[in-house]
């Protein structure tokens, strides 16, 4: 069953430079819909910054990414609207509980407030909807950030390192919710360097690949086009 | 829509439950007006004739206490990237932002304001002038600083910085504010200086949450 109106997500030839430096140059991917996209490469090979790319919260210095044929940073709502990012920090607050603070972030986008309990069910926060978020472990914060995917759908997931914190339960549940979206047809892309099973629609990406050459970087201080 | 009152609900009940931060600003506002009595000499007269700058500028200060909590905590914790991709208009979710900043600073200095007035000797027939003057003007300053929390977001002392931001900007708000204030007192009407407030409320609505939106994108990068 196909539930998402999903297309292919794509960049060419992407530079991202932070802080004046650049981190890597000439990238390209493509994720067709329900494939999962895995990036993988050592500390500091851009797997967060190209991800924060993808979620149009940071400007490539070259190149574009797509949502089939569209720009994303062309219509930056509708890009929001197909799209989560879980990224490293939690986004909950110490005085709202999990279930207040799910609520909001589905309400943020415009969902129904009826998958919110739901969502904390599937996700293993059954028994901690009216924790504030002061008294929730790392783990099930990081649950309660994961648990945004469910209660309001969109087709493009971008999770950066979502295991981090998790038990082996947690391991499992995320495994298993993102096989379903693959099978719904939705995209993932996700950074990580734990193993996390996502079956054979996955594609595995090495950022160390991409890290610009010496020379590169040289040629950009002097201020050439490389 | 939904998410325009959402984040009005959230941030309100952030403030309920986290009270110390309206309160303090408060409390800021209460402090300034009083030592002004202490430090002038305690005559009706100076008091009355300086009452309405004291309470405004005193409100100015008071403001700036709040502005630099107003992004940063979302700024911290990761909820600003999430804010910022909402697939709702940006600006749309600023508003939201300085309408709950509004409601937890500007509401409660403007309900305390005439008890202030009172103490300053301020002649009762002015209070309704420097209320409606406060109605107009507190807007503002939200509006106004919200562009400057935006700037300063991730910076060192932001909360100076964005006072040394917003205050020059407030400097009409200060002068029509005061001026709705001593019209009303000298017998002269007071309805030019509130339009002209108005007038700047109108400014400042559709620039600020724009200005603070571009800020916002700045900021998450």
């Amino acid at each position: 069953m196909t539930e998402f109106q999903c297309s292919r997500f794509s960049g060419a030839g992407v530079d991202c430079a932070r802080g004046g430096r650049l981190v890597f140059a000439a990238l390209d991917f493509a994720v067709e819909p329900g494939c999962a996209l895995v990036l993988v490469g050592p500390n500091g090979s851009g797997k967060s910054s190209l991800l924060r790319l993808m979620a149009g919260l940071i400007r490539p210095t070259a190149g574009a990414l797509a949502w089939g044929d569209e720009e994303i940073l062309k219509d930056r709502e509708s890009h929001a609207g197909r799209t989560h990012y879980v990224g490293h920090q939690e986004a909950a607050k110490p005085a709202m509980t999990a279930r207040e603070t799910l609520g909001f972030w589905a309400a943020m986008r415009g969902a129904p407030g009826t998958g919110v309990e739901r969502a904390l069910e599937v996700i293993g926060l059954g028994h901690r909807m009216d924790y504030p978020g002061r008294y929730l472990s790392s783990g099930q914060k990081r649950r309660l950030a994961l648990a945004r995917l469910l209660a309001a759908p969109a087709p493009l997931w971008l999770l950066d390192e979502p295991s981090v914190g998790l038990d082996r339960d947690g391991v499992a549940m995320l495994e298993r919710e993102l096989a379903a979206h693959c099978e719904r047809g939705g995209v993932v892309v996700l950074a990580t360097h734990t193993e996390i099973a996502l079956g054979s629609n996955a594609v595995e990406l090495e950022l160390g690949d991409f890290t610009p050459s010496r020379e590169a970087v040289l040629a950009r201080m002097a201020g050439e086009v490389v | 829509m939904s998410a325009f009152w959402a984040l009005v609900g959230r941030d309100l009940r952030l403030a309920l439950r986290q009270g110390a931060d309206a309160v303090m600003v408060l409390m800021f506002f209460v402090i300034v007006v009083t030592l002004f009595p202490l430090g002038v000499g305690p005559e009706p007269g100076v008091l009355e004739r300086i009452s309405s700058g004291i309470v405004w500028v005193a409100a100015l200060l008071a403001a700036m206490l709040s502005l630099d909590r107003l992004f940063q905590a979302d700024y911290d914790d990761g909820s600003l990237d999430l804010i910022v991709m909402t697939p709702a208009p940006l600006e749309l979710v600023v508003l939201a932002k300085c309408l709950a900043h509004w409601l937890t600073t500007g509401l409660p200095i403007l309900i305390v304001s005439p008890l202030l007035g009172v103490l300053m000797n301020m002649r009762p027939d002015a209070f309704w002038v420097l209320l409606a003057g406060m109605a107009l003007g507190t807007p503002v300053l939200s509006l106004v600083g919200a562009v400057g929390a935006a700037l300063v977001l991730g910076s060192r002392r932001a909360g100076v910085l964005v006072a040394l931001l917003v205050l020059p900007l407030t400097i009409p708000i200060l002068i029509f504010g005061v001026g709705a204030v001593e019209a009303a007192v000298g017998g002269y009407g007071a309805r030019p200086h509130l339009l002209l407030l108005g007038a700047v409320l109108l400014f400042a609505l559709p620039l600020c949450p724009w200005a603070t939106a571009a800020a916002l994108r700045q900021s998450t990068t």
